[in-house]
């Protein structure tokens, strides 16, 4: 199978970035936006092409996926070790370019109508397209050091998004802590990578993820503090996952970058940028599976675990939607992370790695339609708060009915994709980790009672009187809205196990009936709490935020974690770190190097007197010189 | 060569001359004063050669034909600095050493 145009979808949107990035006062808004989108329009034509061709044509070999590589040489270290440019294709990339395509091409659309009058237009489609690029590059990366640099770009895009609104102090301030603290986790990536390289000679996926190679077999013969080497490496990679995926502790960015345009948000933190630790950690599976009996695996499960648990429960006391949507897809991240940590390799065994990507893939639809939703119903009512919202349902029926339909589907309410994709995780953590598993279904329910909450607050609740009557949003912002809700209905029917395994071979998913029952009970029950609490307007909510007293006000302010790092970076490494190496830096290498100039100057000051500008004192300076040599030459000649 | 005159004596004499002129340029407070000292140092310059040249070397020319040499470029240069004088005196209307000392740095 011949992929080389693969390599045409991501360098579509670079070439749109590049025109419009150039051009960005020359183009008319509405241009920027129809050129976006054509751009994007052909790459997903081509991402459904490659997807087709792989799936049902030419990808399967002896009933085995085939991994295709094309790739170039790049650099060249060493005879062994080089970085190579090029594409991969394999299940999971190609799983990976439908849902970037798709969520990016709605996103896409959706802003024409969504920035509609905004100064920035041409900019901000500009950097879609740049971060387009960038997923897709990341996606398609044949090898760790390639996709570490499209990792750093889309953390880039990222940045440049966030931070769109730039004469907002907040979200400047919210660009630059997502960079920050992404940036810090990619330490530990870059530390991981080149630990790999040291210690295996390889950064090829290919060859670092064969189950024979010598990478997974030799972990043993290196150790360090009791754990082989390789092990360090798979953990310090992922927290650079961590990190981007907004893994417990690393999650504080996160919420803050709700700040950027809300389609933006529903793109980059939902559907994509943020799975991209998950999808780092399923590229390395077979590493993390095999090296020390999956030590570092089960650091990504109980981690992602964690994660869920803590991200849903302070989603449920926030009052900004977005912020309560922010912390739902970190609450779904952790499952994500959860199920690749559960899963096991061989056959039905790899359960927890297929219910990862099918999660991840049904997720990005229905946390993206949310998304889409919440900025729909943010443009007509203008405010990001629960309390201004209210019995918006008489107003938008298409927002009303599109948010119900993913509401549900993160509930997991049969038959929608969320339904199926969150069953498979739960088999996993049952088959694998009790603990996880109870973890996984007390997450579903409190996800469905936030998911509500917020769905009945917003189109239900109080009749809040409106200065301006809200209105439904233009066609180009409902089409996106249409469009995913239809893909969160049906995806739940692929049989995804069938395309995507860890030994790539698929196999026979089966619904878990007792599971699926227990984790729908627990959705509805959530759902109905959710109703008695804010269907209409009443004080059964209050009186249980009193109720839990303090236990409420940790969770309001997300257990104080941008307090703790604030304390830490500020009174902690500022002052003992930091600000003793300014003074080390200020005292002594600048004053070396200032006092040497400052000493020139003065004594330059001084002999400078010497220059009187008297012609004559030259003169008596010159032959005195002249005499005086004179005479000494005359002494050594003469003795 | 000058009978019952040695050599010794036409170079004490030269010396002089250079001394004096050496004297003169660093003591004298007008431009062109310092110019016609300038041509002393030379003129003794001069004369050494020839002196030299006849009294060292008789059958030979070179001393000679470097003293003619040497009033050239004498002329030339006693040229260029009366008119670089003549300019100063423009701009600052003095001919004074202690008034050109706003050239300096």
């Amino acid at each position: 199978m011949d992929i080389t145009y693969t390599i045409l979808i991501p360098l579509i949107p670079l070439a749109v970035f590049l025109l419009l990035g150039i051009f960005s006062q020359k183009i008319k808004p509405a241009v920027s936006g129809l050129i976006g989108v054509v751009g994007l329009s052909t790459s997903t034509l081509l991402s459904f092409y490659t997807a087709y061709q792989y799936f049902f044509v030419h990808g399967k070999i002896n009933g085995v996926y085939q991994a295709i590589v094309q790739k170039t040489t790049w650099m060249n270290f060493t005879d062994n070790l080089h970085i190579d440019m090029g594409v991969l294709i394999d299940p999971i990339s190609v799983m990976m370019l439908i849902v970037v395509s798709i969520v990016s091409l709605m996103v896409h659309i959706y802003s024409i109508g969504y920035m509609k009058g905004d100064d920035g237009f041409t900019r901000f489609f500009s950097f879609l397209s740049l971060f387009s690029f960038s997923m897709f590059g990341l996606v398609l990366a044949t090898n760790l050091f390639q996709i570490y640099i499209f990792w750093e770009l889309v953390g880039v895009s990222s940045y440049l998004l966030i931070g769109y609104y730039y004469t907002i102090p907040s979200a400047v301030s919210a660009g630059k802590k997502a960079f920050i603290v992404t940036r810090f986790a990619d330490l530990g990536f870059l530390i991981g990578i080149l630990i790999i390289g040291y210690y295996t000679g390889t950064y090829d996926f290919e060859t670092l993820n064969n189950p024979e190679g010598a990478a997974i077999l030799n972990w043993t013969s290196t150790s360090f503090m009791g754990l082989s080497v390789l092990t360090w490496a798979l953990i310090l990679i992922f927290i650079g996952g961590a990190g981007k995926s907004a893994m417990f502790p690393l999650h504080i960015w996160l919420p803050d970058a709700m700040e950027g345009p809300t389609p933006v948000s529903a793109l980059i933190h939902a559907a994509t940028m943020v799975v991209a630790g998950v999808y780092l950690v399923a590229r390395l599976f077979p590493m993390y599976y095999f090296v020390e009996d999956g030590f570092a695996l089960n650091i990504v499960a109980y981690v992602g675990g964690f994660s869920s648990l803590f991200a849903a429960i302070i989603a449920i006391t926030q009052t900004d939607i977005k912020r309560v949507l922010a912390f739902s897809t970190m609450s779904q991240l952790g499952y994500m992370m959860m199920a690749l940590g559960v899963s096991g390799y061989n056959g039905h065994e790899g359960v927890g790695y297929m219910a990862s990507m099918f999660h991840l893939f049904t997720h990005a639809m229905f946390k993206a339609l949310l998304f889409l939703g919440a900025g729909s119903v943010i443009h007509a009512v203008h405010s990001n708060y629960l309390k201004d919202m209210g019995g918006l349902r008489k107003y938008m029926p298409i927002t009303n009915a599109t948010f119900l339909i993913a509401a549900l589907a993160i509930s997991g309410v049969f038959p929608l994709s969320g339904f199926w994709s969150k069953d498979e995780i739960l088999v996993a953590a049952f088959e694998h980790n009790m603990l996880l598993y109870v973890v996984g279904v007390f997450v579903a329910g409190l996800t469905a009672f936030y998911m509500f909450r917020i769905y009945f607050g917003i189109f239900w609740g109080k009749d809040t009187q409106y200065k301006h009557a809200p209105h439904e949003s233009p066609l180009s912002m409902t089409i996106p809205l249409i469009v995913l809700a239809l893909i969160t209905i049906f995806s739940g029917f692929i049989h995804f196990s069938e395309f995507i395994a860890p030994d790539r071979i698929g196999f026979e998913a089966h619904l878990n009936y007792p599971l699926a029952a227990i984790a729908t009970a627990v959705g509805l029950t959530g759902i109905v709490l959710s109703y008695i609490f804010y269907k209409k307007e009443n004080d059964l909510a209050d009186k249980f935020a009193n109720a839990f007293g303090v236990f409420y006000k940790w969770t309001y302010n997300k257990f104080y974690f941008d307090e703790i790092y604030l304390f830490v970076t500020k009174k902690i490494i500022f002052n003992l770190i930091a600000a003793p190496i300014a003074k080390f830096d200020k005292k002594i290498v600048d004053a070396t190097m200032e006092g040497i100039g400052n000493k020139t100057v003065v004594i330059s000051k001084r002999i400078k007197g010497m220059q009187s500008g008297k012609v004559q004192d030259y003169a008596f300076s010159f032959i005195a010189g002249t005499v005086i040599l004179a005479i000494v030459f005359i002494y050594l000649w003469t003795n | 060569m000058i009978a019952g005159i040695s050599i010794y004596e036409i170079l004490t004499v030269t010396s002089i001359l250079f001394f004096i002129g050496v004297y003169g340029f660093l003591t004298r407070k007008n431009l062109i004063s310092i110019l016609m000292s300038i041509e002393l140092i030379l003129n003794a310059s001069i004369i050494n050669f020839v002196v030299i040249n006849k009294y060292l070397y008789p059958d030979m020319l070179q001393g000679v034909v470097f003293s003619i040499f040497i009033i050239a470029v004498a002329a030339a240069e006693t040229a260029l600095a009366v008119a670089i004088i003549i300019n100063l005196y423009r701009q600052i209307a003095s001919v004074e050493v202690k008034d050109t000392e706003i050239m300096k740095y």
